[in-house]
C-alpha cells in the first residue's frame, strides 16, 4: 500500500523549516531527496566496511567488494539487464561523454547523429564535439509547435530520411516533463541498424525502464535523481555493443595485465571503471534501489499522476499563467511563466515561502529558443510530495504574483 | 568609450542610501521589504537596448545583469551604470548604486557591502548559488576602485 505519510517519514530533510515555513521541495528534477536508509548506508560503510574493492585479501575488502557488486546486481535487476551490462560512471553526463568518445571511431564524415529538440545540454554538446571531430552531422527532431512535444511520425520521417548512425534522445524531458515515445522510436530505427542511446536521467525514478522491453543499445542515468547519492551514474549497454567500445579512461582496476610494453584491458564493465570507484556511493545507491522496489510502481505512478493533474488544474486557474509541454504524457514536471514576469523574481519570492523551485533555461537553451522564451519556472514533483503541499504552493504563488502585479 | 549616464538624482548618494536602508529596516514584513526593493529597481532607468550587450553581461546564469564602470578623471570618482531584466536583481543593483555611485575609489574601498546587505537581512542574495551576479558587481566595482586608488 502506498501511504504517503509513511513515505515522507523516510525523508528527514522534508521535515525542515525554511525561512520560517515548512519546506516544500519541488525541485526533484534537479536532484531527488534521499531516504534515511540511503543516508545511513553511507555512514555505515565508512564506519564498518571501508576498504578498497576488488583487491583486499582481508575481511573489510571482502565486505566492501560484496556490497559494491551486490549494488550492481540490484541496478541490473531494476532495469531488467545483466550486471555485466552496468557500468558505474560519475553521472549521466559522464555516461554520455563516454559513449560519445567510444562511438567516435565508428563514425564517418556525413554520418547522421539524430537527437531531439528536448535534449539537455549533456545530450547535445558531447555529440556536437563528436561531429566536429569526425565530420558527422547533428540533426534534430523538432518540437511540434501545437503539442510542444516530439511527434512520433516526425521522428519516423526523419529516421527514414537520415538513416541515422546514432540516435540519442531523452526518455523524459527535464524541462517540460514530456515522456517521449522512445519504445516506438527505438523499434523504428532497427531497420537502419541505428545505435540507440537513451538519456534516462529524468525517467529512472518515475518510470523504471525495462531494458529488454525498450531494446535500446545504451541507456544512461544519474543516481542522485533517483534517491541515490551525487557523483554516481550508470551507463547501461547491451553487452556486445558495450564491450566493443574502446576504453575511456585508463589506469588501475580496468586492466587485465600491464607491462611496460603493453596493456591488456579488462572486459566490460571493468574496462570502463578506471581507478578507485565511488564505493560508498554505489553501495548507498543499492539501498535507494531497494527503497524503490518496496514501492509498487503502479501505485507510485497513479499517486504522481494525481499530484500532477491537481497541480496543472490549479495553475491553469490562475489567469496570466502559461504552461508548456505535453500535459498528458508527463513525469510530473511543469514549466510555466506568468505574464512578462521574470522566473527569477517568482522563484526568489517563493523561496521566502519555503518553496524550492528551479528557474532559468534548465540547461536546455535550444529548447528555450524553440519555445521563444528565455526561461521558465519549473516545478518537478516526486512521489514524496503531497496534495497539501501543492495547495500551499498555489496559495503562496498567488501572494507572490500579487506582489509583482 | 560609451557615454556614461548619470543615474542618481539631486540627493547626495550616501544620504539616499541611508534613507533607503532605514526604509528596509523598518519594513514590517518580508513582502514589504521586497516591495521596496522592487520599487527602488523601478526607479532606476533602464539601459538602452544598444547597451544591453553581451560584452557588458556579468556572469550570472539565471538573470541577465549588464554593468558599466567608468572613471571620471576630473572628479576622481567612479561612475557605475547597471541594469537587469529581473525586478528583484534590479532593485538589489539599485542598492549597490546608491551605496557606491559618485564616490572616490578610496571611499568605495572603505565600504563593507556584505555588512550592509547583512544589516538589511539580504545577505543571502550575495551567495554564489543565487546566480544573480550581485556579488560579481560588487567585486567588479571594488577591483576598479582598487586599480584607480
Amino acid at each position: 500500500m502506498f501511504i504517503i505519510d509513511n513515505i515522507r517519514n523516510e525523508f528527514p530533510i522534508l521535515k525542515q523549516i525554511v525561512n520560517e515555513k515548512p519546506l516544500i521541495y519541488f525541485d526533484s528534477g534537479a536532484t531527488s531527496q534521499k531516504p534515511q536508509v540511503v543516508i545511513d548506508s553511507i555512514k555505515h560503510f565508512y564506519t564498518y566496511s571501508n576498504a578498497n574493492v576488488h583487491r583486499g585479501i582481508h575481511t573489510l575488502g571482502d565486505r566492501a567488494t560484496v556490497s559494491y557488486e551486490n549494488a550492481r546486481n540490484k541496478v541490473a535487476q531494476f532495469i531488467n539487464s545483466q550486471a555485466k551490462e552496468v557500468v558505474w560512471t560519475k553521472g549521466a553526463t559522464e555516461s554520455l561523454n563516454l559513449l560519445a568518445h567510444g562511438l567516435t571511431n565508428s563514425l564517418n564524415p556525413g554520418d547522421i547523429i539524430l537527437i531531439s529538440a528536448l535534449e539537455h545540454h549533456a545530450n547535445i554538446v558531447p555529440w556536437q564535439q563528436v561531429c566536429a571531430n569526425t565530420g558527422a552531422i547533428l540533426k534534430v527532431i523538432p518540437l511540434d509547435e501545437t503539442s510542444q512535444s516530439i511527434e512520433l511520425h516526425t521522428a519516423q520521417m526523419l529516421i527514414d530520411l537520415h538513416k541515422p548512425k546514432i540516435l540519442s534522445i531523452s526518455h523524459a524531458s527535464n524541462t517540460l516533463g514530456n515522456i517521449q515515445p522512445i519504445a516506438e522510436i527505438i523499434k523504428y530505427t532497427k531497420k537502419y541498424q541505428t545505435i540507440t542511446v537513451i538519456d534516462g536521467a529524468q525517467a529512472l525514478m518515475h518510470l523504471r525502464p525495462d531494458m529488454i522491453a525498450l531494446d535500446c543499445d545504451f541507456y544512461v542515468f544519474s543516481a542522485h535523481k533517483a534517491l541515490g547519492p551525487t557523483g554516481l551514474g550508470v551507463l547501461y549497454g547491451k553487452y556486445e555493443k558495450l564491450n566493443a567500445l574502446p576504453v575511456y579512461q585508463t589506469g588501475g582496476e580496468m586492466i587485465k595485465s600491464v607491462s611496460f610494453d603493453d596493456t591488456i584491458f579488462a572486459q566490460a564493465p571493468g574496462k570502463f571503471e578506471a581507478g578507485t570507484p565511488n564505493i560508498s556511493g554505489v553501495i548507498s545507491f543499492g539501498y535507494a534501489i531497494d527503497f524503490m522496489n518496496k514501492i509498487d510502481l503502479n501505485e507510485q505512478k497513479s499517486f504522481e499522476k494525481s499530484l500532477f493533474v491537481y497541480l496543472k488544474e490549479q495553475l491553469e486557474n490562475i489567469s496570466g499563467i502559461k504552461i508548456y509541454g505535453d500535459l498528458v504524457h508527463n513525469i510530473g514536471t511543469i514549466s510555466f511563466n506568468y505574464k512578462n514576469e521574470h522566473p527569477f523574481d517568482i522563484a526568489t519570492l517563493l523561496d521566502q515561502h519555503g518553496i524550492a523551485v528551479r528557474v532559468g533555461n534548465h540547461c536546455t537553451q535550444p529548447l528555450m529558443q524553440c519555445l521563444n522564451i528565455e526561461g521558465t519556472v519549473r516545478i518537478s514533483l516526486a512521489f514524496y510530495n503531497t496534495q497539501n503541499e501543492i495547495k500551499q504552493f498555489i496559495a503562496s504563488l498567488k501572494q507572490c504574483l500579487e506582489l509583482l502585479d | 568609450m560609451f557615454r556614461v549616464i548619470r543615474l542618481i538624482g539631486p540627493l547626495k548618494m550616501n544620504d539616499s542610501y541611508i534613507k533607503f536602508k532605514n526604509k528596509i529596516l523598518q519594513a514590517g514584513s518580508w513582502q514589504e521589504k521586497y516591495r521596496e526593493i522592487m520599487l527602488l529597481g523601478k526607479s532606476l532607468p533602464a539601459l538602452p537596448p544598444e547597451l544591453r550587450v553581451e560584452s557588458a553581461l556579468v556572469n550570472g546564469c539565471e538573470s541577465n545583469v549588464w554593468l558599466y564602470i567608468d572613471f571620471n578623471n576630473e572628479e576622481s570618482k567612479l561612475l557605475i551604470v547597471a541594469d537587469s531584466d529581473t525586478r528583484i536583481v534590479k532593485g538589489l543593483i539599485s542598492i549597490i548604486l546608491y551605496l557606491y555611485s559618485d564616490l572616490t575609489p578610496s571611499e568605495i574601498l572603505s565600504i563593507d557591502a556584505s555588512k550592509e546587505f547583512e544589516d538589511m537581512s539580504l545577505l543571502k542574495h550575495l551567495s554564489p548559488s543565487r546566480g544573480n551576479g550581485i556579488k560579481a558587481i560588487i567585486k567588479a566595482i571594488q577591483s576598479k576602485a582598487l586599480s584607480m586608488s
